[in-house]
């Protein structure tokens, strides 16, 4: 068996699941901001948080998922004893950060769009919607106050849509034309699904598949896609894990695998 | 000082219909469950209830209390939505004002400083000011020109909050790590209540806890009722956590006609003390379920 720069063996890349390449493109998402609040949901998102802090982000603050920062990585699921706490941080504060641009965000998205709207608010007309979910939430403000990433663990083209229902989180060309108070701080940095990474590198600013998740192929991503993505010549795969980032998720921040009931290889 | 104590009655008796009522707490967290129960257990309709929202305004609607909600979000924390309320916007029965959670706290701060708006980026750009056409923005007349938000003041004709800890006179004690935006919602309104565990001398709440967590003023509160276990069955930290296991029945009798009969005829129907009964009741019959099942 040969050998490769890091010491991450051909076996264990042979061994990386769907759900660990998701938490690694997650863990991206916080590289080069420095010292702001990262604010993660979902499994894949809150270990990628948790990855970039114990290595390349050393200065990323993470928060208990309640009221407080807390010092380290925690485990996913550790004891509210376990945690060393080093800043209060409660809802008030939190909008305090929101607008100081200090955070940067992983949300959720049930509906993505090509210009990176996002919505969670309803599905159908909002005035009497088919399916009322849980409302617009902080996404508004977040989107047009600090970066903000989506990840969505089931791409479809029920999830991936020409023209969300109801615009939650504000995507590039609604900023635009909402004017410059609305894009002077916006960044939609990347969209992480279960197939791939996706970006707005764009000239238009619409999305663009980034990198492809190994053993997914570029037709399987346009054929969950509900609008015709921007595909580049070349696609690269989403990158691997060092041996450091596969044995830290492992072992010590997942040690139950919950990333692997959230999306399955 | 002013004792300000009084009963659930009081309070049902100083609300009308057609109201605008806030609702302290956040999602499942810290409800004065107990006000909504007499609020269920009233002739009051037609309210718009303004509320960081959770089971509160699920059970408010399953009531046809509610003819108008504002909130950013519906949700039971554990669970993502609220079944009642989901049904009431889905049937158009209710008109609703969904905003921007950030919003939302810049309108009852704008209330509660008697200021007609405050200025802010979120909503820009976003369905909110689509779906709610009555929204504006202003022009900062400074030489950065910003155009803004105007989020209008949430003026509440009566605020409801519950906490941990209070006296006689009002003054009020959050011993959970979340003050929420409770503080706000009494300085909206016309009319304050105050529901909590457990009144105190005084002279006790320094004892109870430090003092930020001495956080709403008799200022802020015109009357106070005692109500133990008043915020279930939601979280109460550091006094009691959400009862999970009654959310779920919640949710679970509320997908079903009959079930919802039954949960209303078990817990709705009684006053506070019957309700308290009934859930005492209900957690000895789940535990003894499960030590039955454990011992099989």
């Amino acid at each position: 068996m040969s050998t490769t720069e890091s010491t991450t063996t051909d076996a264990d890349r042979a061994g990386v699941t769907r759900a660990e390449y998701c938490a690694i493109a997650c863990a991206d998402v916080f590289r080069g901001d420095g010292e702001v609040m990262a604010s993660a949901f979902g499994t894949a998102p809150a270990l990628g948080a948790r990855l970039a802090r114990l290595t390349f982000a050393p200065d990323l603050v993470l928060t208990d998922g309640d009221a407080a920062l807390v010092d380290g990585a925690p485990p996913l699921g550790a004891r509210p004893d376990s945690l060393v706490l080093e800043s209060h941080m409660p809802y008030r504060r939190v909008f305090d950060v929101v607008w100081s641009g200090r955070r940067n965000l992983i949300m959720m998205a049930s509906q993505i769009d090509r210009t990176g709207n996002q919505n969670i608010s309803a599905i159908g007309d909002w005035a009497r919607p088919a399916a009322q979910l849980v409302g617009v939430r902080g996404a508004p403000g977040n989107t047009v106050n600090h970066s903000t990433s989506y990840w969505v663990p089931n791409h479809s083209t029920r999830s991936f849509v020409e023209q969300v229902d109801v615009v939650s989180g504000v995507g590039y060309a609604r900023a635009a034309s909402a004017g410059a108070s609305a894009t002077r701080f916006h960044e939609i940095r990347m969209v992480v699904s279960n197939l791939g990474v996706f970006d707005f590198a764009t000239p238009d600013k619409v999305m663009r598949l980034a990198s492809l998740h190994p053993g997914v192929t570029v037709d399987d991503v346009v054929a969950a896609t509900g609008f015709d993505l921007v595909l580049p010549d070349e696609i690269p795969a989403t990158r691997q894990p060092t041996a450091q980032e596969l044995d830290l998720l492992r072992t010590v921040l997942d040690p139950k695998g919950l990333r692997d009931k959230e999306v399955r290889s | 000082m002013s004792d300000k104590r009084g009963t659930l009655d009081d309070l049902v008796g100083e609300l009308s219909s057609g109201m605008t009522i806030g609702i302290g707490g956040w999602g499942s967290r810290r409800k004065p469950m107990a006000a909504v129960r007499a609020i269920l257990r009233s002739g009051l309709t037609d309210l718009t209830v303004v509320s960081y929202g959770g089971p509160d305004l699920g059970l408010l609607c399953a009531a046809g209390k509610v003819a108008k909600a504002v909130y950013g979000f519906v949700t039971l924390d554990s669970i993502a939505t609220d079944p009642h309320f989901k049904v009431a916007r889905q049937s158009g029965a209710i008109e609703a004002m969904e905003v921007d959670e950030g919003m939302f706290y810049l309108g009852l701060l704008a209330a509660s400083q008697r200021l007609p708006f405050l200025p802010t980026r979120s909503g820009l750009g976003s369905d909110v000011m689509v779906v709610n056409p009555g929204l504006k923005t202003v022009r900062s007349p400074y030489e950065d020109g910003e155009e803004l938000v105007a989020m209008p003041a949430l003026r509440l004709d009566a605020a409801i909050v519950h906490v941990n800890r209070a006296d006689a006179a009002g003054s009020g004690q959050i011993l959970g790590p979340d003050p929420f935006f409770d503080e706000l919602f009494l300085g909206a309104a016309d009319r304050r209540f105050v529901t909590t565990e457990r009144i105190v001398p005084t002279e006790e709440l320094s004892s109870q806890g430090p003092i930020q967590t001495m956080c709403i003023s008799r200022l802020l509160t015109d009357r106070v009722i005692e109500t133990p276990g008043g915020a279930h069955f939601t979280a109460c930290v550091p006094d009691y956590n959400r009862d999970e296991a009654f959310q779920r029945e919640y949710v679970a009798a509320a997908g079903d006609p009959d079930a919802w009969a039954a949960f209303t005829e078990r817990y709705l129907a009684v006053d506070e003390v019957g309700y308290q009964a009934a859930v005492t009741e209900a957690t000895a019959a789940r535990a003894a379920a499960k030590a039955a099942k454990e011992g099989a």
